[in-house]
């Protein structure tokens, strides 16, 4: 199973990909499977490590949460740039934000969360200290940023991945 | 164009709705790209488009098509995973090159660099030209990135 189907994950997915993009024939589904296999064994050649998952609630829940986060806060950078900023009150800065994750794999999700919700723009990642920069749009309170990002997507992101 | 003349109400009133917000969206994140003043502030106008801008018209896209070719197209949630995939590579290319550059020139807005034990070492010769790793070229110059 490990040597064969190094990332199961990756293949399921690129076969699925595969389908969508194409029609559901037999064909494509035997064609989809045949090229996800390759590309799993050229990943896997690569990149022997492969994330360990352990649970997959978290990340449903996750995934949920993030949504959620996301048209929140579409609604909120579209009005600040229709207000000019609150007529001139928005304040935007740095933060700095100690990680707990050290993984690529949670550490990319993570990355993809902060970027894919306006407002909020991951710049540097220091991987000796695991300190984290964001820069946020609309920055009132420093402490509920941390707060924001190490309790409400870290948590889950910990929980997790092994 | 002709075969969505006979698109049903119901179908066409959610599909014009969500092109409107996408686009509206789109619209008001390059808007922001013009309008915002510092370079790390203009980072986040765009991520509007990449984020509800093109979900809402992948969504559009995604009901049309699946009305009119009676099969469900599903394969813009494609499109709509590989965006929020790659967007993060571009921002934050963008985004260290801005820091690197103010950090260059000096600026005191942005926080400085995690500090290096090999940075104060002074193994390279040049100790005792100053305590600054960094070359400090105009200390109090407002960096090209920051508000002007």
């Amino acid at each position: 199973m490990n040597r064969l189907v190094p990332h199961p994950i990756l293949i399921l997915a690129l076969v699925l990909m595969w389908l969508l993009m194409t029609r559901f024939t037999l064909g494509n589904l035997i064609l989809g499977t045949a090229i996800a296999l390759v590309a799993g064994w050229a990943l896997g050649a690569l990149e022997p490590e492969r994330p360990r998952i352990r649970r997959f609630w978290p990340l449903i829940r996750l995934a949920g949460i993030v949504s959620l986060d996301i048209v929140r806060s579409n609604i909120a950078v579209a009005a600040l740039i229709v207000t000019g900023g609150r007529h001139g009150q928005r304040r935007s800065g740095f933060v700095q934000i100690p990680l707990r994750l050290r993984d690529p794999v949670p550490l990319g999700l993570l990355a993809v969360i902060i970027t894919a919700t306006p407002g909020t723009a991951w710049l540097e990642y220091d991987g000796e200290s695991g300190v984290l920069l964001l820069h946020v749009f609309d920055l009132v309170d420093d402490e509920a940023w941390r707060h924001l990002i190490r309790d409400r997507y870290e948590a889950l992101l910990l929980e997790a991945f092994a | 164009m002709k075969h969505l003349a006979d698109l049903p109400l119901w179908i066409g009133v959610p599909v014009a709705l969500l092109l409107v917000i996408g686009a509206t969206l789109t619209l008001l994140g390059t808007l922001g790209l013009v309008r915002l003043r510092s370079f790390y502030d203009r980072l986040h106008a765009p991520t509007l488009g990449t984020s509800w801008g093109a979900a809402a018209t992948l969504l559009a896209s995604m009901i049309l098509f699946s009305w009119t070719e009676v099969r469900a197209a599903v394969h813009e949630l494609v499109l709509g995973v590989l965006v929020m995939v790659t967007t993060p590579v571009t921002l934050m290319l963008l985004g260290r090159a801005a820091l690197h550059r103010d950090r260059a020139e000096g600026h005191k807005d942005v926080p400085p660099a995690v500090a290096r034990e090999r940075e104060t070492s002074g193994t390279d010769g040049r100790a005792g030209q100053g305590a600054s790793p960094r070359p400090a070229l105009q200390p109090d110059s407002p960096g090209i990135f920051m508000d002007r």
